[in-house]
């Protein structure tokens, strides 16, 4: 399966600092709680993200642990204040154990 | 008040109080199965320590047309400074086959505690976020959500 792109939008890269930046990211994912069957009434396994995390320059500002009640194509809005120019990394990992990462470069006038 | 009961009366309090019984037996058990689940999580998560209401806003719709797909945002009022910030954030939901929803981790540099997702809801329930504080104290914000369509395949 080809991995999926994530989409994130900041508010805005620049910024004074003090300010905060309002970060949107959404991965397309199913999320299979592991709840569900299928047609013959065996138990579909579990495949979600369970983690999502934004790091600033190595430093973990905002991050979640996630259960299979998180929706589908996980979205997730939150804000950040950088203290400085610097890039914010984000991570989404799969049970498989597999990893999601993309960044986003900001400067801090 | 008059206290000696006709015949009609009689019948229809009998029957007001199997109704009762039955409903309690049956839809409510589970429910309530899970309520208890919820509140062990809770207390898991802030140490023993029964939260506070206040400085949490937990905000979901009223009315939640598809349990697949619900709007979920919580907000927590701190300065979010090094030294008095929120911790963490825990959602939970007291209807749902497992109660844990998802935990935020917040640190001085999120600017603002706040976050929004979307979660699934298995039917009509409590939605409840616990905040928990640089200095270990506990707040908490409870909404019910009702839900035409469930979540969770059901």
């Amino acid at each position: 399966m080809a991995t999926p792109r994530p989409r994130i939008r900041l508010d805005r890269n620049e910024i004074s600092a003090g300010e905060t930046i309002e970060v949107k990211t959404l991965v397309s994912h199913i999320m299979e709680s592991g709840q569900r069957r299928d047609g013959d009434g065996n138990v579909i396994p579990r495949k979600i993200i369970n983690t999502f995390k934004c790091e600033f320059d190595g430093q973990v500002v905002f991050s979640c642990d996630i259960e299979p009640a998180v929706s589908a194509n996980p979205y997730f809005q939150f804000v950040v204040a950088p203290p400085r120019s610097g890039t914010l990394t984000f991570t989404w990992i799969d049970d498989d154990g597999s990893e999601i990462t993309a960044t986003e470069d900001v400067v801090v006038n | 008040m008059n206290l000696v009961l006709n015949r009609r009366q009689a019948l229809l309090a009998g029957v007001g109080a199997v109704a009762a019984a039955s409903g309690m037996a049956g839809a409510s058990a589970p429910a309530l199965a899970a309520a208890d689940d919820a509140s062990a999580a809770i207390l898991e998560f802030t140490g023993g320590a029964e939260p506070t209401m206040g400085r949490v806003m937990l905000d979901v719709p009223e009315i939640a047309e598809n349990g697949n797909t619900v709007p979920m945002n919580v907000f927590v009022d701190s300065p979010m400074t090094d030294g008095d910030y929120v911790a963490e954030v825990l959602i939970v939901a007291d209807g749902n086959p497992r109660p844990g929803v998802a935990t935020f981790h917040f640190s001085p540099m999120s600017g603002r505690a706040q976050a929004n997702t979307r979660i699934r809801l298995a039917g009509t329930q409590n939605v409840i976020a616990v905040a928990k504080m640089s200095d270990g104290s506990v707040f908490m914000d409870k909404k019910e959500v009702k839900v035409t369509i469930g979540g969770c395949g059901g």
